[in-house]
């Protein structure tokens, strides 16, 4: 159905008993023109775009649990476009630009707030290099502004300006970054890509691929029956080297755990997105009133959904050195997603060396702001068999040509990215 | 998450830095960019019990090789590995 300003009338009259589905629970179907591996946002997003796009609506979505249970319910919700290297900036102000139609786009309420993404800088030489970061990106038509000391105590007056160690300086801030509601972006993309025809179909795990005499995929083994497909694309970032395996594939990624954190709820404090510069530490407020935050990974290789506590403590150290008026404000949950690092800090959408499979992954710890530019740039791949302009640099193959994408220079050691 | 240092005994994580899977070897010098390309960017990203090298940077600067499951992070043998953290030549 869709959503209005009625739609909500009418419910409210029957006492909101009688709201339909917001997507139907089909039956696998023998065959499809497209399958997507992978409920989550991207996966969704892709089948969402494959059919609103390029008219392709014989599309199946296979979660192997419910949508949404991966890393798309784990994140911070952050959106931001402030990057810096050709192949990311253009690439995640496309999908700026999708987050600022999303909800019309959808039918959907996906609580997009552009509340804007402040880094601080804490010496000069960071300045410096917001600065240039902040010029490449009014470069390319994205809106930055570097602000001082007093622009950043205007926003956020509370903050430990005058750290003996680590003093705020200024900070590069984005104005159209934000939040959006991670678990509604997930509903939305299902609402709108089953109203267009796409079929999701949950509790339905991938356990192999078929193929036939020369190679080629054409469809999927799941623990719900085999499953005829014309293309098959892979979006199960966390799990990719898994699922490449059943394919005979290697991948340039390593599996990591990565943790996350919300209070419980206060009074209305932080206004936007807050980073520490000086640590590893980022901070907004939900609507709820809780402090969502986080800092780096744990730094070993994991597929457990769960940290431990040395990260626990150096990311709220970084909270206290930042903000102490957080001291008092206890912890209310922890959690833990698998993160798909891969060995340049960014994610590929390619094609596979295997004909008609199709690959979305190591999407690092930055997949959810990507969520609607992979959905569209991975649908464009799979509809027309051609990259995308704006993911044309994503290539599997770009560790083998010496053409990484790497924004943070890190090289070759994914727990550091 | 606590390894068993052999020298030091018992220690929480947060002591040790991690190196990764300790299978890629460095190929020898001529062994081409192929062989290189895969040791230095392919993995296997095991998920299940996997050897990997650690540094107890926080101890006794130590390397050791743990054999940990990534799924459930359980630990079932440590052992010394001096000199891990340079790069062997596959022989």
């Amino acid at each position: 159905m869709k959503y209005s300003i009625f739609s909500l009338a009418r419910a409210a009259l029957s006492g909101h008993k009688n709201w339909p589905r917001t997507w139907r629970d089909p039956q696998p179907q023998k065959h499809y023109d497209v399958v997507i591996v992978g409920g989550g946002g991207h996966g969704l997003a892709t089948a969402y775009f494959l059919a609103a796009e390029h008219g392709i609506r014989n599309v199946a979505v296979l979660e192997k649990g419910w949508i949404g249970s991966g890393n798309a319910g784990r994140n911070t919700t952050i959106i931001r476009s402030n990057y810096m290297l050709p192949g990311n900036i253009g690439f995640y102000e496309l999908s700026m630009k999708l987050w600022e139609t999303m909800e019309r786009d959808l039918n959907y309420n996906t609580m997009v707030s552009q509340r804007g993404v402040l880094n601080l800088y804490h010496s000069d030489a960071q300045r410096d290099a917001y600065a240039r970061r902040g010029n490449a990106m009014r470069i390319n038509g994205i809106d930055s502004e570097l602000l001082d000391r007093e622009g950043v105590r205007k926003l956020l007056p509370f903050l430990n300006f005058d750290n003996a160690r680590f003093p705020i300086q200024g900070g590069l801030l984005q104005p159209r970054g934000g939040t959006a509601r991670h678990d509604a972006v997930v509903w939305g993309y299902a609402h709108a890509a089953d109203r267009l025809g796409v079929d999701i179909i949950q509790n339905c795990e991938v356990t192999g691929f078929t193929r036939d005499a020369g190679g080629k995929v054409t469809g999927v083994e799941t623990t719900r029956g085999t499953i005829g497909a014309g293309k098959v694309g892979v979006a199960v970032a966390g799990s990719s080297s898994r699922v490449a395996a059943m394919a005979g594939l290697r991948l340039p990624i390593e599996s990591h755990v990565l943790q996350a954190f919300v209070s419980e709820g206060i009074k209305p404090l932080i206004p936007n997105v807050v980073t520490f510069g000086a640590g590893h530490f980022y901070v907004s407020q939900s609507d709820k009133g809780g402090l969502v935050f986080g800092g780096d990974l744990d730094g070993y290789n994991s597929y457990a959904q769960r940290g431990n506590l040395p990260v626990v403590e150096d990311v709220c150290e970084g909270g206290m050195a930042l903000m102490p008026v957080i001291g008092r404000v206890r912890l209310l949950r922890q959690w833990g997603g698998i993160m798909d690092m891969s060995m340049d800090g960014s994610p590929i959408i390619d094609k596979t060396p295997v004909d008609g499979l199709y690959l979305n992954a190591g999407w690092c710890y930055g997949g959810f702001k990507a969520t609607p530019g992979s959905g569209f740039v991975f649908a464009h791949l799979i509809a027309r068999d051609e990259l995308h302009r704006e993911g044309a640099r994503f290539r599997l193959d770009r560790f083998r040509r010496g053409a990484m994408i790497d924004e943070k220079g890190q090289g070759a050691q994914p727990n550091l990215h | 998450m606590r390894i068993a240092c052999p020298f030091c005994g018992p220690r929480e994580n947060g002591e040790f830095t991690y190196l990764g899977d300790a299978k890629p070897k460095r190929p020898a010098l001529e062994a081409g960019e192929e062989a290189y390309y895969e040791y230095v960017y392919l993995r296997d990203n095991v998920a299940g019990e996997m050897d990997e090298f650690w540094y107890h940077g926080a101890g006794c600067r130590s390397w050791i090789k743990v054999r940990r499951n990534t799924v459930t992070h359980e630990i079932s043998s440590v052992e010394p590995a001096a000199g891990a953290g340079a790069a062997k030549v596959a022989s």
